[in-house]
């Protein structure tokens, strides 16, 4: 197992040099100049000015230079937020899409699994069509139409939350999240409808009814775990659901968020931010995909992931 | 036991879900780079900028003096030698002050200066007397501060956009410097005592002391500066101000800072507002919600909302002195396009009907231009508009049109013609090409339109390579003088990219930077000598619209003043009254 996880880190790590330098190279096919008032300088000053930023030298000893600095952690310096680090900018910016995404993610799983569970139990009832109805509209219906009703009721018409902007403190957050979590809840809950129902008419199930086991236990002891295998799959692209739903619902909110600044960045040609939030999602997405695969081993012992041998 | 498992189970999910949540970014469609708000104008960005026109009413003001606004993008630097961008030059305008500032009538007036400035004979040296004015930190202002201020804005080292634009063909030796052929030190001004400062010019500059109230000729403190190392003006803590407010919470990269009244400033007693709250809202519909819920007392209508608003009665209009018009280019790839035949352009720029445009397409505010130098912008020794002194050009009239279209063509030697037009990605630039497109293609027997549309940084590019057969372009004036346009279209200009030459034209606009720089009324009449030339002889350019903005603004706040070039506003008259 400590073998595995090691071999993970390394191919980790590769990834990311990939990414790093494919994207290096891809954003320098970006037309335009970080320089925003480039165009009003004669040839000379340009030249200067170029130098200055380092943005003279041949691509191939710019981007030595970057990995360089990427190997001490540095992502280098903002060309749009003059003289600041991106490392800094970053960590700013992330901290409020990473409490909406959280508050969305822990809040959408657990109502959704609770929907689906509910939704699989009660198969063909009213509760079972009840939330699937709920699923369908979570998943069609995409997260900035929510957001943009929730502002509307909640807080334009009855002023129970603010409309937007983060200096409300929790209250800032609620419905950015709501908005942002109807679409893991819904994913969530026909997934587990889906897989409970299957696990719940299968011969071990049958048998554990038999031997008196009641349903409560049926349902979280044994359909419940076997269920939640294809979930933790989807949760991925789950999140990357949540990733392009969360520019527009920052803009939305006026969250200072990440989302909307990874978009400004490319649209000003900011290299450097746009090198350290893609590297930062990449590294996140990687991450993520690991922790998946480890944790399928913990909820089906039968899945191994350290190959055949062990 | 059996629950344990459970909670691990859904300990692991949060965590997890932690690490998901945080990802973020997609693309956006319609919005232009907010950041990448250069003087050269997006065409119908649907991004206003916080832009105000001067509420005349009276009223006593409140016991409190708060303001809450919003601001279209986050500030990306306020160090006065580095700063581009509207936002910047907003902020750096309310909390520093220059030599002159411009007043309530958009007048520039001594204001670090304590009098007016004293200029000499060949209008090459002007000398300032410093006002005793304090810094923040209670130290005085002195000459020395604007020397290091200047010098440091055309140093290399700098690497300062704005300090070379500025500067160069202005300020004695200011062009050597920016390329490095000439020590800083001999840039042409001095500090002869603490409280008299002299610079010295290249040229006479008739415009000069409206220079003096823009950002980049700003005071900066060299031992303060100096202190701060890497850190000045990276965040609120790092900044010295000299001017009516203060900034505070303000971390650098964040959507959201404080201004305070600063009680050091020599004219404290006139500045109403003890604090402005400023929260960047990008999204117009949000800004709108904000608005109508209180938290914002004033909003930015964008794009379609534009005229779903107009009607309101808090909406006002904001006219701007950005123009947009068609650039013609001439040649292409090496080789000259269609449009460098003179009836082509003449029947393009007469056969589309601009009032419509501005009134159903944009909706905004927006006026129908038949001039290059914007209306309310320029003005005589009588403070008479420079738009009297010249005229119409280039006015809508189909016959005409058509009538240069077939003289063009059978010159050509041609039946039809296949053009394409470069405009911007926004919802309303498009819709504003669809519009050309059926105006030009129906008044135009044969000529067919393609139409590209490009996010900003691209045009920018096919701009730069004249690639492209007409591009939707515009221009925001850097100071106040019809010359921050006309300068546009001299051959070889830098933003010319269109081959446009003529070179009585030139003549006139080198005339008015040499033996007429001294002689206002004939400088003036030169202005509009070449403006005819550009437009109605050779159209050069076709002018399409001067630029309106449409805000909610509550009536409570009264006093904002803005600004037709440099920062757009300023909070320093401005006050609560009745909320």
């Amino acid at each position: 197992m400590v073998k595995y996880i090691g071999k993970r880190i390394v191919y980790m790590f590769i990834t990311l040099i990939l990414i790093a330098t494919a994207s290096f190279f891809l954003m320098q096919t970006l037309p335009g100049s970080p320089i925003a008032s480039y165009n009003k300088l004669n040839d000379t000053q340009k030249a200067i000015v170029e130098k200055k930023y380092g943005i003279d030298k041949p691509k191939p000893v710019q981007y030595a230079i970057y990995m360089k600095n990427l190997a001490k952690g540095d992502l280098g310096t903002s060309f749009v937020f003059k003289g600041k680090s991106v490392n800094d900018l970053l960590a700013k910016r992330l901290k409020p899409s990473l409490i909406l995404g959280a508050q969305a993610m822990v809040f959408g799983t657990i109502v959704g699994i609770l929907l689906g569970m509910l939704a699989a139990l009660k198969h063909n009832t009213f509760w079972d069509y009840g939330s699937t109805f709920l699923a369908i509209l979570g998943i069609s219906i995409p997260s900035f139409v929510f957001a943009s009703l929730l502002q509307y009721w909640i807080a334009s018409e009855w002023h129970l939350l603010p409309v937007g902007l983060w200096n409300d403190g929790w209250k800032s957050s609620v419905l950015p999240s709501l908005a942002l979590a109807m679409g893991p809840l819904a994913l969530s809950a026909r997934f587990i409808r889906t897989e409970m129902i299957e696990v719940l008419n299968s011969d071990y199930i049958v048998l554990a009814k038999a031997k008196g086991a009641n349903g409560f236990e049926i349902a979280f002891k044994h359909a419940f775990r076997n269920a939640l295998i294809p979930l933790i799959t989807v949760l991925g692209p789950l999140a990357a659901g949540l990733v392009t739903g969360s520019l527009v619902v920052e803009q939305i909110f006026a969250i200072p968020g990440i989302g909307e600044q990874f978009v400004s960045s490319i649209m000003t040609n900011d290299h450097a931010t746009i090198m350290g939030t893609t590297l930062m999602f990449s590294a996140f997405l990687i991450v993520v995909i690991f922790i998946v695969d480890i944790l399928y081993g913990v909820i089906d012992p039968r899945i191994r992931v350290s190959g055949g041998k062990g | 036991m059996k629950s344990n498992k459970w909670l691990l189970l859904m300990a692991l999910t949060l965590v997890l879900s932690m690490f998901l949540a945080a990802c973020g970014g997609s693309k956006d469609e319609d919005k232009p780079a907010a950041d990448g708000d250069d003087k050269d104008k997006d065409a119908a960005t649907e991004e206003p900028e916080e832009k105000q026109h001067a509420k005349d009413e009276e009223g006593e003001p409140d016991a409190e003096q708060v303001l809450h606004l919003a601001e279209s993008a986050a500030i990306p630097s306020v160090d006065s030698s580095i700063v581009e961008d509207a936002v910047g030059f907003n902020v750096l305008n309310n909390i520093n002050e220059g030599l002159y500032r411009l007043n309530q009538e958009n007048i520039a007036e001594p204001a670090m200066a304590a009098e007016e400035a004293e200029v000499s004979e060949d209008g090459l040296t002007y000398t300032f007397k410093l006002r005793d004015a304090m810094w923040a930190d209670e130290t005085p202002v002195t000459a020395d501060d604007f020397v290091y201020a200047w010098q440091r804005a055309i140093d290399p080292a700098t690497g300062s956009p704005y300090g070379p634009f500025m500067m160069s063909g202005v300020v004695e030796n200011a062009t050597a410097i920016s390329e490095e052929k000439m020590e800083v030190s001999e840039l042409g001004v001095k500090a002869i005592d603490e409280k008299t400062f002299e610079v010295k010019l290249e040229r006479p500059v008739p415009y000069f002391l409206s220079l003096m109230s823009f950002g980049t000729f700003y005071p900066l403190k060299e031992e303060f500066v100096a202190s701060k190392g890497d850190a000045f003006a990276t965040n609120s803590d790092n900044l010295l101000s000299n001017g009516p407010f203060v900034l505070t919470k303000w971390d650098g990269t964040g959507d959201s800072w404080t201004y305070v009244k600063n009680e050091n400033y020599w004219d404290a007693e006139n500045v109403k507002l003890t604090e402005i709250n400023v929260n960047v809202v990008k999204d117009s519909a949000t800004a709108i919600k904000l608005y109508q819920d209180g938290k914002l007392d004033r909003a930015g209508v964008s794009g379609d909302l534009a005229m779903q608003y107009r009607d309101d009665e808090e909406a006002v209009i904001q006219p701007e002195t950005s123009v947009f018009y068609f650039k013609f280019n001439q040649e292409r790839d090496g080789k000259e396009t269609p449009l460098a035949n003179e009836n082509i352009r003449k029947a393009i720029a007469k056969s589309f009907e601009k009032e419509d445009m501005v009134d159903v397409v944009l909706a905004n505010g927006s006026l129908a231009a038949n001039f290059l130098v914007p209306t309310n912008f320029a003005f005589d020794e009588n403070e008479k508009d420079f738009r009297e002194l010249s005229g119409n050009h280039l006015e809508y009239n189909v016959e005409e049109a058509q009538d240069h279209w077939k003289k063009g063509l059978e010159e050509l030697g041609v039946e039809s013609l296949d053009l394409e037009i470069l405009g911007g990605d926004t919802e309303l630039s498009k819709k504003m090409d669809e519009y050309f497109k059926s105006q030009l293609e129906g008044n135009l027997e044969g000529l067919s339109i393609s139409l590209k549309e490009v996010p900003f940084s691209v045009r920018l590019d096919l701009d730069g390579n004249q690639d492209y057969d007409i591009q939707v372009s515009g221009w925001g004036p850097d100071f106040q003088d019809p010359i921050s346009f006309l300068d546009l279209f001299v051959t070889d200009g830098t933003n010319n990219l269109m081959s446009y030459s003529n070179p009585e034209y030139d003549k006139l606009i080198e005339d008015s930077k040499g033996e007429l720089a001294l002689k206002p009324e004939e400088r003036y009449e030169a202005f509009a000598k070449a403006e005819k030339i550009l437009l109605d002889e050779d159209a050069a350019i076709a002018p399409i619209y001067q630029r309106g903005l449409i805000f909610l603004h509550k009536p409570h706040f009264k006093g904002l003043v803005d600004h037709p070039f440099g920062a757009d506003y300023s909070f320093k008259w401005a006050y609560m009254s009745g909320k």
